[in-house]
């Protein structure tokens, strides 16, 4: 346990040495979802329509920013090597550093979330709605990811392939995070979008981690 | 033929033994069914050329990679079975420095410690970093130190593990002559608390109780 939080503290110690790379990623999902009230125009109805959609898919892409850095650094410098090497079980370490990246990538977006969804008009029930699904939706965003990340360590042109391979896992996310804010506004019961992500997020919590470790090693080996 | 070899009880000197492993990288067998001992205070230093397979020996006795066949066992216990315990008395460093650039040596080590649990000290991490000659350099982050001095980082590193079996790869590239001579003092001592080491370097090496495997 103390080597878990020893990870999620030393990843972001990292993070606050080298900030231009989370930056970047906040930045990016930011600009992307204020570019489109600016494209659009003062339609508030339409605005509100794909407030939902688009926020949920700046919030993939610039998660996926971020994802590469995830073991990438660690791998290059021999530390994973290290950390497999440790007396603590591997799967706890990884599970740290996913932690370390939805705190770093995951957790500003839910903040950022109400001053984006203003932009586009969302009433106070919507952005709280869509705050709450990003709570639930954004962890499993890092947890999926891990494995991508994880697969295409140490392969050229990894961040693309990453990419393709993760895309594809995150639209169960996407339709139940963006239905929910979607639901709400028009006035539908939203248990079933929200019993829906959590089931997600329990399933990847079980799972992911070990399916990373294990890719990990793998790619070590 | 394993059968028997499990009968024996156990010999109280701890003892890393590789069984008829094989490794294959690629398409290319680099050695096939070797076997080695190494028991405590006792310091094996492998030599071979460039691409001959040393850095994937040191690998297999890690247990970072399986072998293709054979095993390797720490005190008669096959090391895939008791990993954790294997591995909390091992140290393994390989031709990456694995530290944090970003990061000072003083947090490199205490990172470190915090992963391999063990209850580091402020005293001791300040005093094994100025014993190696980082006096005043402790809060610097590794990117500004020099190649020797980096080593010296892995010196405290190694001193500040206690563990029993040291596995390492080229320790002696980028070091001076003080610093090979203190480091081959380290290895001295470490043998002689029933440490047991396994190295590979190009250079003739001045240590007691060494002997010389050629891959």
């Amino acid at each position: 346990m103390n080597a878990f939080f020893t990870i999620v503290q030393r990843d972001l110690l990292l993070v606050m040495r080298r900030k231009s790379e989370v930056l970047t990623a906040l930045f990016f999902f930011v600009i992307v979802t204020s570019l489109f009230p600016l494209g659009i125009g003062a339609d508030t109805a339409l605005l509100r329509k794909i407030a939902p959609g688009v926020i949920w898919v700046a919030a993939l892409l610039s998660t996926l920013l971020g994802l590469q850095r995830m073991f990438a650094a660690d791998y290059a410098d021999g530390t994973l090597e290290q950390l497999v090497l440790s007396p603590n079980s591997f799967t706890s370490l990884v599970f740290g550093k996913i932690v370390a990246h939805w705190l770093v990538s995951g957790l500003p977006l839910v903040l950022l979330a109400p001053v984006i969804g203003i932009q586009f008009d969302l009433d106070a029930e919507s952005l709280r709605v869509l705050m709450a699904a990003l709570l639930l939706g954004t962890p499993v965003l890092s947890l999926l990811g891990s494995i991508g990340a994880a697969l295409t360590l140490g392969v050229r042109g990894g961040s693309v392939l990453m990419s393709l391979l993760i895309l594809p896992l995150y639209i169960p996310v996407l339709i139940f995070g963006a239905g929910a804010v979607y639901a709400s506004s028009v006035g539908l019961d939203i248990t079933g979008h929200f019993s829906l992500l959590g089931a997600l997020f329990i399933l990847a919590l079980t799972f992911v981690p070990w399916v990373s470790a294990t890719a990990v090693k793998i790619a070590i080996e | 033929m394993t059968a028997i070899n499990s009968s024996i009880p156990h010999s109280t000197v701890p003892i890393l033994e590789a069984r008829a492993i094989t490794c294959v990288r690629g398409d290319r067998e680099l050695f096939s069914r070797l076997d080695l001992q190494v028991s405590a205070g006792e310091c094996l230093h492998i030599r071979g050329e460039n691409g001959v397979g040393k850095t994937s020996l040191l690998r297999l006795l890690t247990g970072l990679a399986p072998p293709e066949s054979g095993e390797v066992l720490w005190n008669g216990v096959p090391i895939k079975k008791e990993s954790s315990e294997y591995h909390s008395k091992l140290l393994f460093l390989g031709h990456r420095d694995a530290l944090k650039e970003d990061l000072t040596a003083l947090e490199n080590l205490r990172m470190y410690a915090a992963i391999d649990g063990i209850d580091l000290s402020d005293v001791e991490a300040f005093s094994t970093l100025w014993r190696f000659g980082l006096k005043g350099r402790e809060d610097l982050p590794v990117n500004c130190l020099s190649a020797g001095q980096k080593k010296r980082v892995l010196m405290a590193r190694m001193l500040t593990r206690r563990a029993q079996v040291w596995i390492l790869d080229e320790p002696f590239n980028a070091l001076d002559t003080q610093a090979v001579r203190e480091l081959q003092s380290l290895i001295g001592q470490h043998l002689e608390g029933n440490g047991l080491v396994v190295l590979t370097s190009h250079q003739p090496l001045a240590i007691s109780n060494l002997r010389v495997f050629d891959l």
